[in-house]
């Protein structure tokens, strides 16, 4: 049996994949506990369309994948943040109009001059087993990169997600912080959107931030838990995915539901006989 | 000997692009002084607290304060994502910045934010939820997380909007345990009778400053009605004035005139 589990690992295709999707977990998890707690999730899902656009660009022009999706990303980002302050329509809007139009120009492109099935269903599941070394490097390099600025600036960064005015006005720069993020956001999408792809960037986004929420009260908790949450639905998507002959991408997006549903229900139970203990004192 | 002056406001204008909210606004804050900012919405308080606090830049006039002034700000309560996973301690820890890189609080930070705590009748809870916690409580780790900042100078936002009575007590007798310890107090308040009066100096602002003094001077129905715009009257029982709003009055007349039609 243990022969059987181990199976995959003699694949240099499933290490690879498994080492990248499991870093990838941790990375967003630890990420989307700010992306959560601002209420960024349709943030996390629209810039990852958005940077489709840089992709699908940089494949036609013969540009770095890299530098043409990282360029559009930000543009999108710059572009996104202006017509929000103007407040005539709001930021959600603003995230609406951009990345749609962002991700239809990328497939008009495809359309144009490219694959675009192919090409659409790598953006949207990835190709987790058709890793390359850059891709484990450069998704190596930013989580590690987010780590450090995370717990290095942990007080700033909780300050301004917490209370943003008090921050402000204790000395933090608020809109650096917020920048910072934004940065590091656009960063984890760029590098793992080959990878594992937009569906399940935005699931690792939210998900394990949202289950690490139901099962802690403290944000410094809820840092480690969350990462900790995306690496092990990655790391037992990727299994469960091999042995089932399913896409690695949603099974990873469905062990991550199923630990939220569990999570979420035995929380409910527990808030129950909490309230159930309060009217029997 | 007059006291040190901790920040000045000189003839500020303050506005939010063509909406001037202050005008020409003169206010001087001494150390010792426990201030209430009072006036209807939209008057102009917040903002001038904000240009206090040095968050709104005035478009006209300065606003100088003691170099190195240390300030605390604590906001209306009823801005806080109450959901936020923060515990109490975390709350009070969160703005000691400087030099601060990990999650971890110091034993010497976590023994001096338990001894804020303790002093504001907190002790114990250090490890709860915010959410978990009374309304008065939850004044209070704002409070504290504002004190644990060591401030000259502590400005508040409506510390007694939305609160009980039970709670509005708790935190009137913390804020003057507090000034008797020689914290500098300056708050904004629509709560007239029950803070406002209480306070040795109100400043009554509607766009512009209408009087700066004492209660017992400037709570009468002259500087009331150009600060409000609306005819009130005040009492003055045991010393302290109560301001009556005849709005009210009519209104209950009104009313009392179609109760007696209906019957």
């Amino acid at each position: 049996m243990i022969a059987g589990i181990l199976d995959p690992y003699r694949y240099d295709f499933f290490t690879n994949g498994i080492l990248v999707a499991t870093i990838a977990g941790a990375l967003c998890g630890l990420l989307g506990v700010f992306v959560v707690l601002r209420g960024l999730s349709y943030i996390g899902h629209g810039l990852s369309h958005s940077v489709f656009g840089g992709a699908a660009a940089s494949a036609v022009m013969g540009l770095n994948y890299f530098v043409g999706a990282g360029i559009w990303g930000v543009t999108s980002g710059i572009i996104i943040g202006r017509i929000a302050r103007r407040r005539l329509i709001g930021a959600d809007a603003a995230i609406g109009v951009v990345t749609t139009a962002s991700f239809a120009l990328g497939l008009a492109l495809l359309n144009r001059y490219g694959q675009a099935k192919k090409s659409i269903e790598a953006v949207l599941f990835g190709s987790v087993l058709g890793v390359e070394t850059v891709d484990i490097i450069a998704v190596s390099v930013v989580a590690i990169l987010t780590a450090v600025l995370v717990f290095g600036l942990y007080r700033h960064l909780l300050f301004a997600t917490f209370d943003p005015e008090v921050a402000q006005v204790s000395g933090i720069k608020v809109s650096w912080v917020e920048a910072l993020l934004m940065g590091m956001l656009s960063l984890t999408i760029l590098v793992t959107m080959r990878v594992i792809g937009t569906l399940l960037i935005s699931a690792l986004l939210v998900i394990p931030a949202s289950v690490a929420r139901m099962l802690t009260n403290s944000f410094s908790r809820m840092l480690w838990i969350s990462p900790l949450v995306g690496a092990t639905s990655a790391f037992i998507g990727m299994n469960l995915a091999y042995h089932l002959d399913t896409s690695a991408s949603a099974t990873i997006i469905l062990v991550g539901t199923l630990m939220f549903i569990v999570v979420y229900a035995v929380s409910g139970l527990r808030g129950r006989s909490r309230i159930a203990h309060i009217h029997h004192v | 000997m007059t006291a040190e002056i901790l920040v000045e406001c000189a003839h500020i204008t303050c506005a939010y692009d063509s909406t001037v909210a202050v005008h020409d606004a003169h206010v001087t804050i001494h150390r010792g002084d426990f201030v209430g900012i009072v006036g209807p919405s939209g008057s102009g308080k917040t903002t001038l607290l904000k240009a206090v606090l040095g968050a709104v830049k005035p478009v006209e006039g300065h606003v100088t304060k003691k170099p190195g002034l240390r300030m605390g700000y604590v906001p209306q309560v009823e801005s806080v994502d109450w959901n936020f996973p923060v515990t109490v301690l975390e709350v009070v820890a969160m703005t000691r910045t400087t030099g601060r890189f990990f999650p971890r609080i110091s034993p010497a930070e976590r023994a001096e934010a338990l001894e804020v705590l303790e002093r504001l009748g907190l002790g114990g809870l250090e490890g709860r939820h915010i959410r978990e916690l009374s309304g008065g409580q939850q004044q209070r780790v704002f409070v504290a997380r504002a004190l644990f900042h060591r401030p000259e100078l502590l400005v508040l936002d409506e510390p007694t909007s939305g609160v009980d009575v039970r709670t509005r007590h708790e935190v009137l007798h913390l804020l003057a345990d507090l000034h008797d310890d020689g914290v500098s107090i300056v708050l904004t308040t629509h709560d007239l009778n029950g803070l406002a009066a209480h306070l040795p100096r109100l400043v009554c602002i509607n766009t512009s400053v209408i009087a700066d003094g004492a209660p017992i001077d400037v709570l009468n129905s002259d500087v009331l009605e150009k600060t409000y715009g609306a005819p009130m009257e005040v009492l003055i029982h045991g010393g302290m004035p109560i301001v009556l709003d005849n709005g009210g009055d009519n209104l209950a007349r009104r009313l009392g005139e179609i109760g007696e039609a209906g019957k």
